[in-house]
């Protein structure tokens, strides 16, 4: 083997330029794709973080039933509190569960005296929240970052439009399940950046004030919201989670919870797709030109060595050590390829770090871009550009192998 | 002894529609330690009848036995191995693998055809080489050697593997007359120390008459000339 290799290494060699120039080529497309992928994971694991920590959770409980008319916060899908407490028991037993939230969703009227307009509020306990979506009170611009009881947490573009300020006093009204109406002044504690996505612009009010504005004899929990320690393993353990919790049937044997990862909650599931499917593409066409590459420069040497290798068969050279033989040269050129290409994607990632690129996304603005390339990414499209290479050598090795020594050995 | 015994060996080849009889039925035998040399003008079948006796190639008709084998119907990889084990072949133009020194050139048969050790085959390699006289040009590229050291190269690349034949396919044409006939010299001692078989096909007039027995083929029929051993098909 390591005569194989030699004589591999040395062949690639003998042609130089038109070597560097596919190695070039294999470098560049591993820069390309590995580049692509640190700067579109960045982007994505911000955008995902965002979401995720500024209100969504990375898993959410509710009744079954209720997401479908979520729009609608229906406080008769709200989970009993004996059917929370069987939740919240399951997910203090869950290891992989940092921290959950139990959240009491309605929709209100707002109003600062003169004008009133609709609002969606959550009842929240604040320390809770704050475990499970850590950037929940960050996004508070003015005002102490904290919730307390008689507060309420305003949306920036509703508090500007109602032209209310830190510590003015509002009114918020509801119906509660009942259909009776209830009222009660709050304080308005701070002002909050509106996030991006589906409850960007919710208010947020203690929980005990969100039961008694509802007129609750007992906590009717709406959703209960989870953190989990690793985000990586999130359909793991949202898989653990689902198994523990359908099989809760109600008296009529129907499922009490549905529970949902925040992919199946916020429309920005998608671009993130979209961010892998282009990063797919993009993989696609670095398969493309490291194939093309390597098949032109394997189809070269089998093209220019027909003589030799006529003079190899006729020495009793086996037709398989010939396949081994352009075989490994394809080989070696993925492997220098994708080695060169590997080095300095991580060259790149850090080159990108240090030059502190910035961008805005929704209303945040001069976000450091954080390119970061994971290693089994790197590895995988490492591993992509050596099992093309060879797959694109097997044509041309194989010509080789078959080649008729007495043709070979004839061919000018 | 006969290392080599061909009866009535038929070669026909297919050019479109024109079917070429190269060989016409060829019987003859070649002992054991011969010198041999095929000649005959170009496209008279001496060639065809070297690639037939050193396994490249299979015969359309009739028997061919070397070294005890017959080797008539072998498959490609069976013609391969026996090629490996027990012939050796010089060409025309050298053929030396060029990304390889003179000393790993004479080294390859050892390695990828017969698998042996890297402390065995030094000594093998360096002897030969030495026999050759390139002892001191081992680690030269073929493109720093010159013709008639590439054939030595050459020679010595055929016997590293003590075959009991060798092949030659006018091993001296892109050779001056004095290399040739060093060459032709190099050959013969090398069959008198190794008792190795030598069949070679040229129309040089120089060195025919060095051949111990001569094989004259024109038009595809074999007639043994001087103090050949063969026997021609009239």
């Amino acid at each position: 083997m390591t005569n194989l290799i030699k004589i591999a290494a040395r062949n690639l060699f003998r042609y130089k330029r038109r070597t560097l120039l596919t190695l070039s080529l294999i470098v560049i497309g591993v820069l390309f794709v590995a580049g692509f992928m640190a700067v579109t994971g960045s982007f994505k694991n911000m955008m995902i973080g965002q979401i995720t920590d500024s209100f969504v959770g990375h898993v959410q409980i509710h009744r079954k039933g209720y997401l479908a008319a979520i729009e609608n916060l229906p406080l008769t899908m709200n989970l009993k509190p004996q059917a929370a407490r069987k939740v919240e028991k399951i997910l203090k037993e869950t290891p992989e569960v940092e921290a959950f939230s139990s959240r009491i969703k309605f929709g209100a009227m707002f109003s600062n005296f003169t004008e009133t307009t609709n609002i969606r509020l959550n009842g929240v306990d604040p320390e809770m929240e704050s475990k499970t979506v850590p950037l929940l009170l960050p996004r508070i611009m003015e005002g102490e970052k904290a919730l307390k009881k008689g507060e309420i947490l305003v949306p920036e573009l509703l508090a500007r439009g109602m032209k209310v300020n830190i510590g003015d006093m509002v009114v918020v009204i509801a119906t509660n399940r009942d259909g009776s109406v209830n009222g009660k002044q709050l304080k308005v504690g701070g002002i909050m950046e509106s996030a991006t996505g589906p409850g960007g612009r919710d208010g947020y009010v203690h929980i005990d004030d969100a039961v008694e504005i509802l007129r609750m004899e007992e906590k009717e929990i709406s959703e209960i919201a989870v953190r989990l320690k690793d985000f990586e393993r999130l359909h793991e353990v949202f898989g653990v989670l689902d198994g523990k919790l359908s099989g809760e049937l109600n008296k009529q044997g129907k499922p009490v919870f549905e529970v949902h990862t925040w992919e199946q909650l916020s429309p920005f599931y998608n671009i993130a797709r979209m961010i892998d499917m282009m990063t797919f593409f993009i993989k696609i066409m670095l398969v493309a030109v490291v194939l093309i590459s390597i098949m032109n420069v394997m189809i070269m040497a089998v093209y220019e060595r027909v003589r030799e290798i006529g003079t190899i068969a006729a020495i009793g050279t086996l037709p398989r050590k010939i396949l081994s033989m352009f075989l490994i040269e394809g080989l070696l050129l993925g492997v220098i390829g994708a080695a060169i290409g590997g080095l300095l994607s991580i060259a790149l990632v850090f080159g990108i770090n240090a030059a502190q690129f910035t961008y805005d996304f929704a209303r945040q603005t001069d976000i450091v871009l954080t390119a970061s390339v994971n290693p089994q990414d790197l590895f995988m499209i490492m591993g992509i550009v050596i099992l093309v290479a060879v797959v694109a050598s097997l044509q041309p090795a194989f010509k080789a192998s078959r080649m008729d020594p007495i043709k070979a050995l004839g061919y000018v | 002894m006969e290392l080599i015994i061909g009866k009535d060996l038929k070669k026909d080849y297919q050019t479109g529609e024109v079917a070429i009889h190269a060989l016409k039925g060829v019987t003859f035998s070649i002992p054991k330690g011969a010198f041999v040399a095929i000649v005959g003008p170009s496209g008279s079948g001496k060639t065809t009848l070297l690639n037939l006796i050193g396994c490249l190639d299979r015969p359309s008709g009739g028997r061919l036995m070397v070294a005890g084998m017959d080797v008539t119907s072998f498959g490609k990889t069976d013609a391969a191995i026996f090629r490996g084990k027990h012939i050796g072949f010089i060409f025309q133009s050298f053929n030396l693998i060029p990304v390889l020194t003179a000393y790993e050139n004479v080294e390859y048969p050892l390695v990828m055809v017969q698998n042996i050790s890297a402390s065995s085959r030094r000594k093998q390699v360096q002897d030969l080489l030495a026999a050759v006289g390139m002892g001191d040009q081992q680690k030269k590229m073929p493109d720093q050697l010159s013709g008639g050291q590439k054939q030595r190269v050459a020679v010595a690349r055929a016997l590293v593997t003590h075959p009991e034949l060798v092949l030659a396919d006018e091993p001296t044409a892109n050779l001056d007359h004095d290399t040739a006939m060093s060459i032709l010299a190099l050959m013969k001692k090398i069959r008198k120390e190794l008792d190795t078989t030598f069949v070679f096909s040229t129309h040089d007039s120089r060195i025919i008459g060095e051949a111990e027995s001569i094989y004259r083929i024109e038009d595809g029929i074999l007639k043994t000339n001087g103090n050949g051993g063969g026997r021609g098909h009239d």
